[in-house]
C-alpha cells in the first residue's frame, strides 16, 4: 500500500511544485527526492517495518514477488531520472506537470505488481496508460508526436475495450471479478476441468487485450510507430519501466488460470513467442535509425519475456524479475546516450569511440547485455527464462528457435558497437556531456557487469 | 427474459464498435466507435450482474451477492471520460496542426 499512496502523492507534490518554482533543475531535484522516498517507503513495506494498513476487502494483496518489483521498477526510474533528466527539463515547458505524470505511471505500475481482482486490474492498467497518452504527445509542435500519440490513444483505448469485454464474459461465467477464489468449476467426466464457453471466451479476449499492451506479435504493430515518433526521453521510460510492469500483470492474471484454458493454450503461447521473436529481429535488422531499431528489439525482448508466462513457474517469476532489471537498465542507459546525439541514425555514433571513450564503453555494455552476452545481466536474464521452459517441460524446438533469435539480435546490436569503434568520423553530439553524465554511466554499467557476474544480488531480494 | 438476448445483444453493439474502429477513417467518429465498445460491456455488466443477483436471491433473501458488477459499471464510466478528456485534446491538438480530424494521417511514420 506504502508505494500505491506515496507514489500518488509524489505526484500531486510535483504538480504543486511547477507553481512554487519555475527552476527546471529544482523541480528535477524534488522528483529525485520523491523516487528516493518512494523506494524508502516500499522498502520499510518489503522488510515488513511500517506500512500503511487499508482494507481492501481482498482487492489487493501485497506479496514478495510484486513489492520486490516495486523496488526494481522504482530504482529503474530513478537511475532514468538521474542520467536523462537534462532531456525531461528540454523536453516541453511544463517539467513539473512531466515529473508529475511519471509519478502517476508509478502508482499504476504498484496497482499492477499487486492486484487480485480484475476491476484493480483493470483501474491499475488505465491509471498506466493514460498519463502516457500525454507523455507520447507532450512535443506539441511535432507531427510525428501528435501521430505517434492518436495511434497510441485509439489502439491503447481499442484494447482496452476488449479486455473489458473479455472480463465482462468472465464475470458472467464465475459471478466474481476475483482472480484466485474464482466459482469452483464443473468437473467433466473424463476427469478435466470443464470450463463454460463464456469463460474460456473471456480469457482468450484479455490474453488477446493484453498481448497488445505488451505488444507481442500479432498486435504488435503500433510499438515501433509510438515508439518512433514519441519523444526520445519518454519512449526511454515507455519501453522499459511500462512494458516490465505489463509483463508482471499478464503472469499475475493468468497464473493458476491457465488450466481452464487446456492444452491448447501452450500452443497459442508458443505462436505468439515465435511470432513476436520473428518479428521483432528480422524487423529490426533492416532499420536504419537506431531508434527504430531499439523499437523492435523491444518487441524481440518481449518475446523472451513471455517465456516467463509459457512455463509461469517460481523460476520464472524470478527469471522476470531479473529480466526486468537487466532489461530496463540496459535499454535506459543507451536511450541516455541516443537522446544526445543529433538524429538516431546509426551514422551518429560514428567515431564515438575515439571522442568520448566513457560513453561508448558504457553503451557497449548495455549493447551485450540486451545481445545477451555472458558476464553481463542479459545473459542470465535470457538463461533464466529458458530454464524455467526446460523445466516446465517445454519443447526442445522451441529452445532452438530461442536461442537461435537471439543470435539473430547480435547482428543489430553490433551494428552500433562496430559504429562506435570502427568507423570513421565525428558524432553528432548536441548537449553538452558532463563528466556526471559520464560517471553515471560507467556506473550504470558496472551495475550491468556486477548483474552478470552476481545474479543473485536480486533473486536474494526475492528470497529475502 | 433468457440472459441469452442480452448477450447477443452486447455483442452485436461491440461488434459494431470494432467494424467501427477498423473501418471509419474519421478520428472522432472511431472515438465514437470506442465508445460504443465500451457501453456494451457496461450493458452485458449489469446484465449479468441482475442474473448473479437473481441465482443468489432465490437460495438467500438478503444476500448481496451480484452486485459488483454494477459498481464496475461505475468505475469503467469514469475512466471512460478520463480517456475521453485525454484523447479529445490529442484529436484537438492533431487539428491544429493538420486542420483535418483524418486518420490517414496516421502514415508518414511508416518509412
Amino acid at each position: 500500500m506504502n508505494a500505491i499512496i506515496f507514489s500518488a502523492l509524489a505526484g500531486v507534490v510535483m504538480m504543486y511544485s511547477g507553481i512554487i518554482t519555475s527552476k527546471k533543475t529544482v523541480i528535477k531535484y524534488i522528483a529525485a527526492i520523491a523516487l528516493v522516498v518512494l523506494i524508502a517507503a516500499n522498502l520499510l513495506q518489503v522488510y515488513g517495518i511500517w506500512q500503511i494498513s487499508v482494507d481492501t476487502r481482498d482487492m489487493l494483496s501485497f506479496e514478495k514477488f510484486g513489492l520486490v518489483f516495486n523496488t526494481l521498477a522504482f530504482t529503474a526510474t530513478l537511475i532514468y531520472v538521474l542520467l536523462s533528466g537534462k532531456e525531461i527539463e528540454n523536453a516541453g515547458v511544463n517539467v513539473a506537470e512531466y515529473f508529475a505524470l511519471i509519478f502517476f505511471v508509478l502508482c499504476g505500475v504498484s496497482i499492477l505488481s499487486s492486484f487480485n481482482g480484475l476491476l484493480m486490474m483493470f483501474l491499475g492498467i488505465e491509471i498506466l496508460t493514460i498519463p502516457l497518452y500525454i507523455l507520447t504527445a507532450s512535443d506539441k509542435r511535432n507531427l510525428r508526436s501528435n501521430e505517434a500519440s492518436l495511434k497510441y490513444f485509439l489502439m491503447g483505448s481499442f484494447s482496452t475495450g476488449i479486455m473489458l469485454m473479455g472480463i465482462a464474459l468472465v464475470y458472467g461465467a464465475t459471478g466474481s471479478f476475483a482472480l484466485h477464489t474464482n466459482a469452483p468449476v464443473a468437473l467433466s467426466a473424463t476427469g478435466g476441468i470443464k470450463a463454460s464457453f463464456l469463460e474460456v471466451a473471456g480469457m482468450i479476449l484479455m490474453f488477446v487485450s493484453m498481448a497488445f499492451k505488451v505488444s507481442a506479435a500479432p498486435f504488435h504493430f503500433w510499438t515501433p510507430d509510438v515508439y518512433d515518433g514519441a519523444p526520445g526521453v519518454f519512449t526511454s521510460f515507455m519501453a522499459t519501466v511500462v512494458k516490465a510492469a505489463g509483463f508482471i500483470a499478464f503472469i499475475r492474471l493468468f497464473e493458476g488460470h491457465t488450466a481452464i484454458l487446456g492444452p491448447t493454450w501452450k500452443i497459442l503461447l508458443a505462436f505468439v513467442i515465435v511470432a513476436t521473436l520473428l518479428i521483432g529481429n528480422v524487423t529490426a535488422v533492416f532499420q536504419q535509425s537506431v531508434k527504430r531499431m531499439l523499437s523492435y528489439s523491444s518487441i524481440a525482448q518481449a518475446g523472451f519475456m513471455l517465456f516467463a508466462l509459457y512455463s509461469s513457474n517460481d523460476m520464472a517469476k524470478e527469471g522476470l524479475l531479473l529480466y526486468s532489471v537487466a532489461y530496463s537498465l540496459a535499454t535506459i542507459g543507451i536511450f541516455a546516450v541516443l537522446i544526445k546525439l543529433k538524429d538516431y541514425a546509426f551514422d551518429d555514433f560514428n567515431g564515438l569511440g575515439k571522442t568520448h571513450p566513457a560513453l561508448a564503453f558504457a553503451t557497449t555494455v548495455c549493447l551485450l547485455s540486451l545481445a545477451g552476452i555472458p558476464l553481463t545481466g542479459g545473459f542470465f536474464a535470457k538463461y533464466y527464462m529458458l530454464a524455467s521452459m526446460v523445466k516446465e517441460g517445454g519443447p526442445l524446438w522451441l529452445l532452438i528457435v530461442a536461442v537461435l533469435f537471439a543470435a539473430v539480435s547480435v547482428y543489430y546490436y553490433f551494428r552500433v558497437i562496430q559504429a562506435m569503434y570502427f568507423k570513421e568520423g565525428t558524432p553528432s553530439v548536441q548537449t553538452e556531456i558532463t563528466s556526471g553524465f559520464k560517471a553515471g554511466m560507467v556506473l550504470l554499467a558496472i551495475l550491468i557487469i556486477l548483474l552478470g557476474i552476481a545474479p543473485s544480488l536480486v533473486l536474494n531480494l526475492f528470497y529475502f | 427474459m433468457p440472459i441469452q438476448y442480452y448477450i447477443y445483444l452486447c455483442l452485436a453493439l461491440f461488434s459494431i464498435g470494432i467494424i467501427g474502429v477498423l473501418t471509419r477513417r474519421n478520428a472522432i467518429v472511431v472515438f465514437m466507435c470506442i465508445e460504443l465498445m465500451l457501453n456494451a460491456v457496461n450493458l452485458l455488466l449489469v446484465a449479468f450482474s441482475k442474473m448473479h443477483h437473481g441465482a443468489a436471491l432465490a437460495i438467500d433473501s438478503t444476500t448481496k451477492a451480484g452486485i459488483d458488477g454494477q459498481l464496475f459499471v461505475f468505475f469503467i464510466m469514469v475512466v471512460a471520460a478520463a480517456e475521453v478528456s485525454v484523447g479529445l485534446a490529442i484529436i484537438v491538438m492533431m487539428y491544429r496542426n493538420t486542420h483535418s480530424v483524418d486518420i490517414n494521417f496516421l502514415n508518414r511514420l511508416k518509412n
